[in-house]
């Protein structure tokens, strides 16, 4: 064991599938350097378990460098862990102190079903997406660049809005198990260009329907949402989708 | 092809109707702070009557009043059926939870506030408006001293905590409430929602301080 490193204990939620009832378990994480990632601490201690015959703990990860939005975990009270704008794997151990016990679990919310362990079932967030439906645009040759000017601002926010990389860290942070924010960066990113103009009204009416019938909660505007988001998605987004899903169902 | 839904049994349309009924509420506290507010001129109750004798005589102010009860109705309603959705969508809790960490623990207590405050009302309309009720429909309107009754209420002093503890729960309630309403409503804005928060936070200090300040400066005999 090399210097500075730690000492940790796990308190994890063990699930077998999703219709089991689950409970945590403790684990002990020795020798852990400070420079690893969140999920590389999980690594070192999930080849532990394989090694001494027992079965690993279940996580999801992909890209590992923040962009894929595959990392989720419920870190001591908060998605991905104490560090604001950061996924799971993004946050590293030394965010944390030797000894500390770290609760670790899966978003708990109605539409992300326990697929096992800390792995959650994000298809809902999929059909909400399926159900914005198509963008109409011309094809053939590649048009000029600047055919369409759109407002500087206007291609910030939408940019913005469509760095969303559908976590749920949103859902999961919030009280309410609500997917405003997610929805409503979805609905934005379009509804902010010029070609997302000519499905505008059936977009956001579809993705919000599609949203309530997951079993979403509702929106309080504690604002939790934005605080825990890895991509600083703004609030601004949920009054913009507001405003469309009025202005759609009025006219 | 999109079929719409009923606008209030979306999550965004029950949403809206929680803010603008909310706000509507929030109008009536301007009206009920600015006649109570009399009782400082410390005339011995005339001009406070006065304007309480309008407030519960004018025929307008009598519609106005049934609106006002339809609104504080639906308010309650919609909270209830979005709080039942809100508990439906996570039927398994976290053990642990950092709320403070992103978020004010007033803004998640609205449900605990709202509740207090309902209670605190039905103490409140035993107290002041059953009676005068009961005075305009007898045709004793007249004779009926509001103020009087405020210094009789006011005289016990676990009322007056009782009081302080329902001013409390609305100074806190609608430091969330205002500008969440805005926010539902779409209205959020770079330069306009600084400014609809910084009113909000004035709002609700100013109204609740001046409601607090009532039955404090009443029991204490500074207002005779």
């Amino acid at each position: 064991m090399s210097q500075g490193n730690m000492n940790l204990t796990l308190k994890v939620w063990k699930q077998k599938n999703k219709n089991e009832k689950g409970r945590f378990e403790t684990f002990d994480a020795k020798g852990i350097s400070p420079d690893m990632s969140f999920l590389e601490m999980f690594d070192v201690v999930n080849e532990r378990l394989i090694s001494s015959g027992k079965e690993p703990i279940a996580f999801d990860h992909d890209c590992r460098e923040g962009i894929c939005g595959m990392c989720s975990m419920y870190i001591n009270g908060r998605p991905h862990g104490p560090k604001q704008g950061v996924t799971t794997c993004q946050l590293h151990m030394r965010s944390f102190k030797d000894g500390d016990t770290i609760v670790v679990e899966p978003w708990r919310s109605a539409a992300f079903p326990v697929i096992k362990d800390l792995a959650v079932n994000r298809s809902s967030f999929d059909r909400i997406i399926a159900s914005g439906g198509f963008v109409s645009v011309n094809t053939g040759n590649a048009k000029d660049a600047n055919n369409i000017l759109i407002p500087k601002h206007d291609a910030d926010d939408a940019f913005n809005a469509a760095a969303c990389i559908g976590c749920g860290a949103c859902v999961a942070a919030c009280k309410n198990s609500s997917a405003m924010l997610f929805v409503s960066a979805k609905v934005s990113q379009l509804a902010l260009l010029p070609q997302g103009q000519f499905e505008k009204k059936e977009r956001v009416l579809n993705m919000v329907k599609q949203m309530d019938e997951e079993g979403f909660g509702n929106c309080t505007n504690t604002g939790a949402c934005e605080a825990e988001c890895p991509k600083s998605i703004s609030l601004e987004n949920i009054a913009r989708m507001n405003r469309e899903y009025l202005k759609a169902s009025f006219s | 092809m999109s079929e719409k839904s009923f606008f209030l049994s979306s999550s965004i349309g029950k949403k809206i109707a929680m803010g603008l009924t909310g706000l509507f509420l929030i109008s009536f506290l301007i009206v009920h702070v600015s006649v109570n507010s009399c009782i400082f001129i410390n005339d011995g109750g005339i001009t406070f009557n006065t304007a309480a004798h309008f407030m519960a005589t004018n025929p307008i102010i009598r519609i106005i009043e049934l609106g006002l009860f339809a609104g504080l109705i639906l308010h309650i309603i919609f909270a209830l059926l979005l709080t039942i959705e809100n508990k439906k969508a996570r039927p398994v809790g976290y053990q642990k939870i950092n709320g403070s960490a992103n978020s004010n623990w007033y803004s998640r207590s609205m449900g605990i506030l709202g509740s207090l405050l309902l209670i605190f009302l039905v103490v409140h309309l035993a107290h002041f408006w059953i009676d005068t009720k009961i005075a305009v429909f007898t045709g004793k309107a007249d004779e009926h001293n509001t103020f009087n009754e405020m210094k009789k209420v006011f005289s016990v002093w676990y009322i007056v905590a009782l009081y302080l503890i329902g001013v409390g729960s609305l100074l806190f309630h609608i430091l969330h409430g205002f500008q969440s309403a805005f926010q539902t409503l779409g209205l959020n804005h770079k330069k306009y929602t600084p400014i609809i928060k910084k009113t909000g936070l004035w709002f609700s200090i100013i109204v609740c301080l001046l409601f607090a300040s009532m039955p404090v400066a009443i029991f204490a005999e500074l207002i005779k």
